[in-house]
């Protein structure tokens, strides 16, 4: 018996007037995968990314995240994802214990949960000393691995991260796919994009996402093959610069 | 004379209670014509030297000239003759594609058609829609046309402050393109970036980690610095293929990269002594091949020789 997938869409759509900004993408995501969610500037990568977490209704076609449906369950669906991007990180102005208690509280988590729970989250990250120092003050390398810490501390079945790794060093950058390897294999599902392209190597399966549909989807090796590409950095050229719709 | 010059510059900022040594001790030289890099990620002090040398910022201690003129004593000169891209969009967003031009080339006392053939290339991909409000631009155009604005007056060195971050992999070459099109025509240009990738396509480079620069010379010549063998390393199951590497007491480091991973051989062990090793593990179909550093590979070796 095949499990059923965990991120689910049929001929999801999002219109923007005339402007089609994704285009009938159909797509599943395995519970425990690491999907890589690739795409040009403007290729609707956002766009898609914001209707599967509950954020934007799609205008038409199917999708269900962990279950739920996108148009009539979106806050069961929030409730049962994480999300970090580069951007939007923690608050730099509260410390990390109150950061990590902010967002926890926010997914209703009890305090006897939260306590343990910080506790060997600062042991994992070596910052047992460091907890009540405000975020601001930590360099960003670390900042972004305990964004990702606060983003799968509630344990949700699915996180996105939105270029989790632009402007990490190269050491930190390995670090911080040692954690995305380590939350797949306790079973969180990843899904994940970047403009790195050895990171798209560090995917299970990738899809490519050209004019707002998903021209391309497999494995890396799989693509690597079917593109007759050394590197996925040519399979993305190959596929990219089919796009019409130009983000100039 | 060198286009630029930075010896030993410092800057601090205050935090709190805390000091943030941004730039501690920088010294470099860019030559006229060069198209000089530099590398590093977030943190490392790339937009406080460039602040420092466009003379929007002033150092704590060193200095620098460009073009001759000093960043603190002659500010108002140097300000006539670079071009300063910064990292943030910071052109008006409400006025046009083309009265923006308009607008930087009648500060500088010049116009759109003297120096047109400088931004010929560039301008014409945004022409067709210079009647469009810049904060209506998509993301690409918006970097094309701060780019005419920084090159309209025909600086004499370009500061371009990580034009291609967050740009994705379509977008960054056709940007070094357009950089090495300017290079021919004499601009010498100082680029950040912390793509360790974009390093090859400059002249010569400056890696800089945390305010320091760790090393500065051509690609060429920092891949030829890098004194251990590198084995690239594949098989089926990557993340356990790297738990038994690291456990490995012939290799200096191994880390993961793209599809291999790499692993930095200690002296005389080399790719026969690796397959025996693995082939006892049970990696013994391993794909193994001896691979030339990059960039990448480079920086990481340099950084961990500062937590030493």
């Amino acid at each position: 018996m095949t499990e059923q997938p965990i991120i689910y869409t049929e001929h999801l759509t999002k219109r923007f007037g005339d402007f089609t900004a994704v285009d009938a993408i159909s797509f599943e995501v395995q519970k425990g995968e690491i999907f890589g969610f690739l795409g040009a500037n403007g290729a609707g990568k956002t766009t898609a990314m914001r209707m599967l977490c509950g954020l934007s209704l799609p205008t038409s076609g199917k999708a269900t995240i962990a279950g739920f449906d996108v148009y009539k369950q979106t806050e069961k669906i929030k409730q049962n994802i994480g999300y970090m991007s580069q951007k939007f990180s923690l608050y730099e102005d509260l410390t990390i214990k109150e950061n990590i208690r902010f967002y926890a509280g926010i997914y209703g988590k009890s305090d006897a949960f939260i306590k343990d729970k910080t506790a060997q989250l600062l042991q994992q990250l070596n910052l047992e000393a460091e907890g009540d120092k405000l975020v601001g003050s930590l360099p960003l390398g670390l900042k972004q691995k305990l964004a990702f810490s606060v983003a799968v501390f509630h344990e949700p079945q699915i996180v996105f991260l939105d270029e989790p790794t632009g402007g990490v060093d190269p050491v930190t950058r390995r670090e911080f796919w040692n954690m995305i390897y380590e939350a797949a294999t306790a079973g969180i599902t990843i899904f994940v994009t970047t403009h790195y392209m050895d990171e798209a190597e560090y995917c299970n399966r990738i899809s490519i996402m050209v004019d707002g549909k998903i021209e391309a989807l497999d494995t890396p090796a799989g693509l690597k093959e079917t593109y007759n590409a050394a590197t996925m950095d040519d399979v993305f050229l190959q596929l990219a610069r089919k796009a019409t719709r130009s983000d100039a | 004379m060198s286009a630029v010059a930075v010896h030993n510059l410092v800057k601090q900022y205050k935090s709190g209670k805390a000091i943030i040594e941004a730039v501690q001790g920088v010294s470099f030289d860019v030559a006229r014509g060069e198209l000089f890099g530099i590398i590093g990620p977030d943190g490392a002090g790339k937009t406080s030297i460039f602040r420092m040398l466009t003379t929007l910022l002033l150092p704590d201690s060193g200095g620098a000239t460009v073009d001759g003129s000093d960043i603190v004593k002659d500010y108002q000169a140097i300000r006539q003759k670079v071009g300063y891209m910064p990292g943030r969009f910071s052109l008006y967003q409400d006025l046009t594609v083309e009265e923006n031009l308009h607008f930087f080339a009648t500060i500088f006392k010049t116009s759109v058609t003297e120096n047109y053939t400088l931004i010929k290339d560039i301008y014409v991909q945004i022409e067709p829609f210079k009647t469009r409000k810049a904060g209506k631009l998509s993301g690409g155009m918006k970097q094309k046309l701060a780019l005419c604005c920084a090159l309209i007056h025909k600086p004499v060195v370009l500061f371009l402050d990580e034009p291609t971050t967050g740009v994705d992999a379509v977008s960054r070459k056709e940007f070094w393109d357009m950089l090495r099109n300017l290079r021919q025509q004499g601009i010498t240009i100082l680029v950040s970036t912390p793509y360790m990738d974009e390093a090859s396509l400059c002249d010569r480079v400056a890696l800089m980690q945390k305010g320091k620069i760790m090393t500065t010379g051509t690609p060429q010549q920092i891949i030829q610095s890098f004194n251990h063998n590198i084995l690239a390393v594949k098989a089926q199951n990557m993340y356990g293929l790297l738990q038994v590497l690291k456990q490995w007491n012939a290799i200096e480091d191994a880390y993961s990269f793209g599809e291999y991973h790499h692993v930095i051989m200690k002296e005389r062990y080399d790719k026969k002594v690796m397959r025996q090793y693995l082939a006892s593990t049970g990696y013994a179909d391993a794909d193994i091949h001896a691979v030339t550093p990059t960039i990448e590979d480079c920086f990481m070796q340099l950084m961990q020789h500062k937590h030493d």
